[in-house]
């Protein structure tokens, strides 16, 4: 069904390039692809650990799983990566977009350097092989995009509006292509995503809203299933968000959280 | 865990650790004891050396957190908890070997090779324990009187030492170090992957036969006489009988069954199972749920209702971990906790100690809600808590004058040349311990020579004074 949707060319199983497939979210969008039967590619900045996590995937499920580096901020080496992967894969049918970081939020309120390090991490680089992605999807005029953003990036807070501006600026490109693909077979997804039990919030969880990183990606994996367009992950962030984003400005920038 | 935990103050030292710290309550399973732990989960495999090389706190590894005492506590230092290192890495079809990360757990295992043919060799009676929590306290299961414990299915252990070399080991290779790590709990150092080897099932299902026994000496014949024919067996006793039913209970075995035991239906899918419905325990029960009263009733109850059953096809599920269907189960013993308590004779002395020990539980009426028995074979290792003989596992609420009880069973199990399991102890004495383990002194020496800092330690190896101060 998944590939009737999708239009996946030969075998019906789709080859998916994943950036940033170290994070717990990433791998666990990988086991759910590798057992609908797709191969992957796995890409990230530590390779050792992505290779640990393609043989993880061949282990459980048999698919074929690679493992390659990739650095978001190293734009020269972006349009290498999108044909090696479709090499290794034999083609590439869909790319997930799995990369992000905090960053030193509290230093870089005051540092430039930090604060342009947290846009460059989670904005710049994206913008820039996601550029090479669409590319290679408009030339075969099918496949998808998957953009994994953040409940902070839907409004600005002063504990994390560095990063939520870069993640919000993220879905905004990613609407946009969206847009540019809007007559072409081709799918691009945003995922906003809420509290996940991982690094980012380990010591910060709040024990309601804080799901499995196995749960998110499955519910990222359903979503893409159904071709949707925008997610919130867990559903109820969209309620959250809907609350959140109606305060007014003046009540809002009072609020400590 | 479902305490909202705070980010802890890191150690910046002079190098930067990556893994973030949470300070969050922390006990095992048996909910006692408790206290506030500096906890960290690192996510990528670099993480760990660097954290290990970095920190100067003393730190031990945990896993699923099911040992029942403070063997993964770390009330001062720090615990590493390593579940998301719960990748496999290789399997052999031919050999059954499976390589993976410590964090994988029994039921990932089972859940990815039942359906392919394959199983454990050694499994406790819960599924939920990662595999390195399974070496550092070299688990047993209902086979042991066959196939030992799981240190003797193993073809290698990776141990991540203080230094953050990772040192290969196994019964050719580093002999020492292996017999020290497992069933050395975590001590020796972090075990980051481990080569399991699985054995060959052609069936999910157990052909398992249930008798009544109507005392501790009929319980010992059916062992003595079953031995040779099942792969498992394990007695439930109800500790509420005394005179001449003292230790009446139910004896269950089995093996799997091959494939022309089962019927047309079965034998279509024969290693498929229907996913089982679990139940969960939403609060922690009041005190006296589980008084003398409703324990003597409950022992009854399940006594009459168990008959003799030749010959029945259980699911493999059921027969193993037939308390992993009510999740948080340890709840039921509400919020002070429990201790489970158990102890292994070696055959000579075994059955004395079973009589006075059941006799004592009788007389004080702390009847345990879930005893367990059943006999050992034979066992290696430095630290292993096995032995040929007998084993009794009871479960006691943390309630007043439990402690001191159980110092009385301890001297009577000390007497008779017994000894405590490590997994599941939360209070005996050093004495005890250092007694019931005569080959310590051979442990301390690898203890010393891969870790002579002693930066691995717990709340559990300082109890007990594991290592000299």
């Amino acid at each position: 069904m998944a590939a009737a949707a999708h239009r996946i060319a030969p075998g019906g199983a789709p080859r998916v390039l994943i950036l940033g497939a170290t994070s717990p979210i990433a791998r666990a969008l990988a086991l759910e692809y590798a057992h609908g039967g797709a191969s992957l590619y796995l890409a990230a900045r530590d390779t050792a650990e992505a290779a640990r996590i393609a043989q993880d995937l061949a282990v459980r499920t048999g698919v074929a799983a690679h493992a390659g580096p990739f650095e978001a901020g190293d734009y020269a080496a972006h349009p290498e990566l999108i044909s090696r992967a479709a090499a290794a894969l034999g083609g590439l049918d869909g790319v997930a977009l799995c990369f992000g970081a905090l960053g030193d939020e509290p230093a870089a309120h005051h540092d430039a350097t930090a604060a342009r390090k947290i846009i460059a991490d989670n904005y710049t680089g994206a913008v820039s092989i996601l550029t090479f992605a669409a590319d290679h999807l408009e030339a075969q005029q099918s496949g998808f995009i998957i953009v994994i953003g953040s409940v902070a990036g839907e409004r600005g807070r002063s504990r994390n509006y560095i990063y939520g501006s870069a993640k919000g600026a993220l879905a905004l490109f990613t609407q946009g292509m969206r847009a540019r693909f809007a007559r072409t077979p081709i799918h691009v997804m945003t995922v906003i995503l809420g509290t996940v039990d991982t690094r980012m919030t380990w010591g910060r969880e709040s024990a309601f809203l804080t799901v499995a990183p196995e749960r998110a990606a499955a519910l990222i994996h359903k979503a893409w299933r159904r071709r949707a367009e925008v997610v919130y992950v867990p559903f109820f962030w969209r309620f959250i968000m809907g609350v959140i984003k109606a305060i007014p400005e003046r009540f809002f920038k009072q609020l400590k959280f | 865990m479902e305490e909202t935990g705070q980010r802890s103050a890191q150690f910046a030292g002079d190098r930067r650790i990556a893994a973030p710290l949470k300070r969050a309550p922390l006990s095992g399973w048996g909910r006692y004891p408790r206290c506030l732990t500096d906890i960290y989960r690192p996510e990528k495999f670099a993480e760990l050396a660097e954290l290990i090389t970095a920190d100067p706190h003393a730190l031990v590894a945990r896993g699923a957190g099911r040992a029942y005492g403070d063997a993964a506590l770390n009330a001062p230092g720090r615990v590493i908890d390593v579940t998301r290192f719960n990748r496999m890495l290789a399997f052999d079809d031919a050999t059954g070997i499976l390589r993976c990360e410590a964090g994988v757990t029994l039921g990932d295992i089972i859940d990815t090779f039942r359906p392919r043919g394959f199983f454990p060799v050694v499994t406790p009676g819960t599924r939920f324990i990662t595999v390195g929590g399974a070496i550092a306290a070299d688990v047993h299961g209902k086979n042991h009187h066959r196939d030992s414990s799981i240190a003797a299915h193993l073809a290698s252990i990776d141990v991540m030492l203080a230094s953050g070399e990772i040192r290969r080991c196994s019964p050719d290779q580093n002999a020492d170090l292996f017999h020290a790590t497992a069933g050395g709990m975590g001590l020796t150092g972090v075990i980051v992957e481990a080569e399991l080897k699985l054995r060959r099932i052609a069936t999910a299902w157990i052909e398992s036969e249930t008798v009544r026994a109507a005392n501790i000496d009929h319980a010992i014949e059916i062992f003595e006489r079953t031995d040779r024919l099942y792969d498992y067996s394990v007695g439930w006793i109800d500790c509420a009988s005394a005179a001449s039913a003292l230790g009446r209970s139910i004896v269950n075995f089995g093996n799997f069954a091959t494939l022309d035991q089962l019927d047309g239906q079965r034998r279509a899918a024969p290693l498929s199972l229907k996913p089982r419905r679990s139940l969960s325990v939403p609060i922690d029960f009041p005190g006296f749920a589980l008084g003398p009263f409703t324990v003597t009733a409950f022992n009854e109850l399940y006594f009459r209702t168990h008959r003799d059953t030749p010959r029945a096809l259980v699911d493999c599920e059921r027969f193993f971990y037939p308390l992993d269907s009510i999740r948080d189960w340890n709840r039921i013993y509400g919020a002070s906790g429990f201790v489970q308590y158990q102890c292994a004779w070696p055959m000579a002395e075994s059955r004395a100690g079973l009589v006075e020990t059941l006799e004592a539980i009788a007389r004080s009426r702390r009847a345990s809600f879930l005893a367990v028995v059943k006999k050992f074979g034979a066992q290696d290792g430095l630290l292993s808590f096995p032995m040929p003989g007998y084993t009794l596992s009871l479960d006691f609420p943390m309630r007043p004058g439990l402690l001191p009880f159980l110092d009385q069973l301890d001297a009577m199990v000390l007497q008779r040349g017994g000894r405590l399991y490590l997994a599941k102890d939360a209070r005996m004495s050093p004495a005890m311990f250092h007694a019931g383990y005569p080959r310590l002194a051979e442990w301390r020496a690898v203890k010393a020579a891969v870790d002579p800092n002693n930066h691995f330690s717990s709340s559990l190896s300082r109890r007990l004074e594991m290592v000299p101060a």
